[in-house]
């Protein structure tokens, strides 16, 4: 079949064009700005000296990047900040679902007493500076009951998780709450009268059609979590082979002067950042309207 | 059957009060009324997806005022038919059954509605390529899989143009006739009520009229509805 051809379009007039170069122009220098930063992190890992000469002359610059690349991972300490940042990521983000799909959907689809706190108290991790998130958490494990369980969490694995999943939690929640909305409720209406519990209604019907909005959720938990950085230094200490994870590391390595491999873990990051961002956009998700963080959206 | 008696629906600051009316079985009613007069609303009440503060809804023979929507025995088709939008045609179908543990049936009475609404190119597709026409007809297939003793339609037919109108009016009043079930369709055109009704009933500054009043019933009840 012949494809048709797309009918010429009006030609924009001057006036249009120069509106729209003005724009261009500011919105360019942040975006241009954004990829600087990495290709500045790169430049620096290309430049900066260190690795053996490379087998041809011009592939020196990669050749050291690589050599940066592979020199942090020769590192026992950042073997293990790795993994730990992976693992710890992980299973932040699968408890971030656990309690943003229930605590969206109440908040979408409920009218109970005490929605405007819960929605409010849900703004706190989002809106609180994170070293104070961490001394609060800090703090909150002084008290009964969370005393009891001080020892084996505090300054342990489980702060971390914990840290990151205090954090992540309050965004998934958000974007569970805006992705639910978004789903129109006849749906689930016409279920109800065909015979379904409310619970089936969310199973079959809403669940299904939410997946986009998990799929993102999942992804900017994942992405808060590997960015934690202040609460967990507060929280759970930045103990070598114990509670470092990548963003500890950075702090580490620059604080002992070791500004390639700050750069070389910093590198890393921004690889797993993008490797789950493109994974979550070739799966449906990416970063939709469903990001009104704080925003009330008009009823329908 | 469909008998309301002194119905009371709040929705926000608009409010239907004491409303009566009566469908014998088997008949098709049009409800018409004006936009925002309260015809979605009365019939959300009788799905059971807005509370009720007053009055009574029998349905079928059994009043269902207090009964979830689950088991009102009703088909519903809202004016969006708000299909499934992840699931095919097929098992939009087989949903009312699968819900209610009569999968084992499922195949068959999707063979009969298939045949009844002339689904078979459609099973396996997803509601986003169906026509607007096609959309209703399983809209209204998913609402009577599970053989309701009454169907409610929520201007089933408004967004279609003049062709496909003319052809679901056929498709509705088959429907009716093939399967006897007890019809309310509401709408705003009185076209529809022409071609359509047995019993005609008007909603105008909350107050019901009946245009075209119900048949006589057959024994010696000589209740005016609507009153």
């Amino acid at each position: 079949m012949s494809r048709r051809a797309a009918p010429p379009r009006p030609a924009a007039s001057a006036a249009d064009l120069s509106f729209r170069a003005i724009l261009a122009v500011i919105g360019g220098f942040y975006v241009v700005g954004l990829a600087g930063l990495l290709l500045a992190d790169l430049a620096y890992l290309a430049t900066t000296g260190g690795a053996p000469a490379a087998p041809l002359a011009a592939l020196q610059p990669a050749w050291n990047a690589a050599h940066a690349l592979a020199g942090v991972f020769a590192d026992p300490n950042i073997r293990h900040s790795f993994a730990l940042t992976i693992v710890s990521c992980l299973v932040t983000t699968v408890l971030s679902l656990v309690v943003a799909v229930p605590l969206g959907y109440l908040l979408s689809r409920s009218r109970f007493p005490g929605r405007g706190l819960v929605d409010a108290i849900l703004d706190i991790p989002i809106v609180l500076p994170p070293l104070v998130l961490g001394i609060s958490l800090l703090i909150l494990f002084q008290f009964w009951p969370f005393r009891l369980a001080s020892r084996q969490i505090v300054f342990q694995v489980p702060a971390v998780i914990l840290a990151q999943f205090t954090v992540s939690a309050a965004f998934a929640a958000r974007i569970m709450r805006v992705g639910f909305d978004q789903i129109d409720t006849r749906q689930e209406q016409v279920a109800l009268t065909l015979g379904c519990t409310q619970a089936r209604a969310f199973w079959s019907v809403l669940l299904p059609q939410a997946v986009p909005s998990i799929v993102t959720a999942a992804t900017i938990a994942w992405a808060r979590a590997l960015g934690e950085f202040g609460p967990l230094l507060v929280f759970a200490g930045a103990t070598r082979m114990k509670t470092e994870v990548l963003s500890t590391t950075v702090f580490l390595e620059l604080s002992i002067g070791n500004l390639r491999n700050a750069v070389a873990v910093s590198v890393l990051m921004v690889a797993a950042a993008l490797a789950v961002l493109l994974i979550a956009r070739s799966s449906g998700g990416g970063m939709p309207e469903a990001t009104g963080f704080g925003g009330r959206r008009a009823a329908r | 059957m469909i008998a309301v008696n002194g119905l009371s629906v709040r929705s926000g600051d608009f409010e239907l009060r004491d409303l009566t009316l009566e469908v014998p079985p088997g008949r098709y009613a049009v409800l018409m009324g004006r936009t925002g007069s309260g015809k979605s609303t009365l019939l959300e009440a009788l799905c059971g997806l807005r509370p009720v503060h007053a009055g009574s809804i029998v349905l079928g023979g059994r009043d269902v005022t207090r009964l979830p929507p689950a088991h009102r025995g009703v088909g519903y088709v809202p004016q969006d038919r708000a299909l499934f939008s992840h699931m095919t045609v097929r098992r939009q179908l087989e949903f009312a059954l699968a819900v209610r543990g009569r999968a084992a049936i499922a195949a068959r009475r999707v063979a009969e509605l298939t045949d009844l609404l002339d689904l078979g190119p459609l099973l396996d597709r997803l509601p986003a390529g169906l026509s607007g026409g096609e959309a209703q007809r399983v809209a209204l297939g998913r609402a009577l899989a599970a053989e309701p003793a009454v169907l409610l339609l929520d201007e089933p037919l408004s967004a279609l143009d003049d062709e496909s109108w003319a052809s679901a009016c056929d498709v509705l009043a088959r429907v009716q006739q093939t399967t006897r079930v007890t019809v309310l369709h509401v709408t705003h055109r009185h076209e529809e009520t022409r071609r359509l009704a047995d019993v005609a009933i008007e909603l105008h500054a909350g107050r019901l009229t009946a245009t075209i009043p119900p048949p006589p019933p057959p024994r010696s009840s000589q209740e005016a509805l609507p009153r």
